[in-house]
């Protein structure tokens, strides 16, 4: 356990250094143990654990924009998990749960634990749907079609600087309607 | 969308690099302070004795304990924007003006004081107080939230009334140097009332804008 947690705060801190494929490996990393504690935090307030997947996309989304609020010097787990904490809570108050949330929901991870196939999540999808049809384009061409930003502005007519602020703004946009939905 | 596919576009947006909460927060206080300096102009200004106020110690400690509020209370803020980030251990950094007051309260009534201690606590300037804080904290403290809006507060309630308590610090401390009740009594008890006014507003407005 400690070995795969510093190893995610190598990966991290080559990420914050602009190493994008440091950063896919880091979230690609994370993903099976926060999947596991959202199914956790949702099997304990007595919910059908097919949320798990939303759950798991809006704190991706979360370490994503505010990625900015993690100290380089520290162990990057204990952040990651205050976010995961945060959006479960989140996630459950909205459903107009009583939250009794586990600290270790997240602090841990029973070892032999199988990761889940990665599954598609509704409320993204639903959302994604709402965002203004630039930011769609550019979201739909480099998550889904797997397209490079270089790719994208050629397919799109736009300027490599133009499909960033667009993909930036499309996740941002995303983030704030998961949350205020 | 798949998860595979969300995590892909987060590493292509790899690139995009935030400013430190911090940074956001000082800009921000930096261009709501002149509104709440415009209020202090308009309807206050600095007390007519000021050159002689300055020679009374009790008149200089309002400003040492609006200042060991503010000024704690921005990096308790700060410290606060990371997700995982407890109060715990920084909580006393907060206590500086509660300290502060009470050493110069101590003062005071060991000095024998020219006005007995219910005139000192109640002033000439109370309603004053009560309205001209609160009403310089606004700018500052939609300054102080917009700030921490680009944090990751896990307790967004307590964040906001950090917020407060930055706003007010710095409010009060012009405010000081208007109002010419100087007694330690009497900024116990009417900008404590004004900074605690202010802290509910910046945690019930806080645990709305501070979810991240």
């Amino acid at each position: 356990m400690r070995g795969r947690e510093d190893e995610w705060t190598g990966l991290m801190r080559s990420a914050m250094a602009g190493d994008d494929a440091a950063y896919h490996r880091l979230l690609k990393a994370v993903t099976p143990v926060l999947r596991a504690a959202a199914r956790r935090g949702l099997a304990r307030a007595g919910q059908p654990p097919d949320q798990a997947e939303d759950i798991v996309q809006e704190i991706l989304l979360a370490v994503h924009l505010k990625r900015h609020t993690w100290d380089s010097e520290a162990p990057f787990a204990p952040w990651l998990f205050a976010i995961g904490r945060n959006k479960l809570i989140d996630v459950l108050r909205r459903r107009g749960r009583r939250v009794f949330v586990n600290i270790d929901d997240f602090a841990e991870t029973l070892p032999g634990e199988t990761p889940q196939e990665t599954a598609s999540a509704g409320e993204v999808a639903v959302q994604l749907g709402t965002l203004p049809q630039r930011q769609r384009d550019v979201l739909q061409s480099i998550a889904v079609e797997a397209a490079s930003i270089k790719d994208t502005a050629a397919k799109l007519s736009m300027s490599e600087g133009a499909v960033r602020v667009a993909l930036h703004r499309g996740l941002a946009a995303l983030t704030a309607k998961l949350r205020d939905h | 969308m798949d998860t595979d596919q969300l995590i892909r576009s987060l590493a292509a947006d790899n690139a995009h690099r935030a400013p430190r909460v911090g940074a956001v927060l000082i800009m921000a206080l930096l261009v709501a302070a002149p509104l709440s300096i415009l209020i202090f102009a308009t309807f206050l200004g600095v007390r007519a004795d000021v050159m002689s106020a300055m020679r009374n110690p009790f008149f200089d400690t309002k400003f040492a304990v609006t200042l060991s509020l503010a000024i704690p209370a921005i990096i308790v803020s700060l410290h606060l924007s990371r997700p995982e980030a407890l109060l715990r251990g920084w909580g006393w950094l907060l206590l500086l003006p509660v300290g502060l007051l009470a050493v110069a309260i101590g003062s005071e009534a060991m000095m024998a004081p020219a006005m007995p201690m219910t005139m000192r606590l109640m002033g000439k300037n109370s309603r004053v107080c009560l309205v001209a804080i609160p009403a310089m904290s606004l700018p500052l403290l939609a300054g102080a939230l917009f700030g921490l809006r680009h944090g990751a507060p896990s307790r967004p309630a307590l964040a906001g009334a950090l917020a407060g308590l930055v706003s007010a610090g710095l409010a009060a401390t012009l405010y000081a140097s208007h109002c010419t009740d100087d007694s330690p009594l009497f900024v116990a008890t009417w900008y404590t009332l004004a900074t605690a006014l202010v802290t509910a507003i910046g945690a019930a407005v806080g645990s709305k804008v501070l979810r991240y």
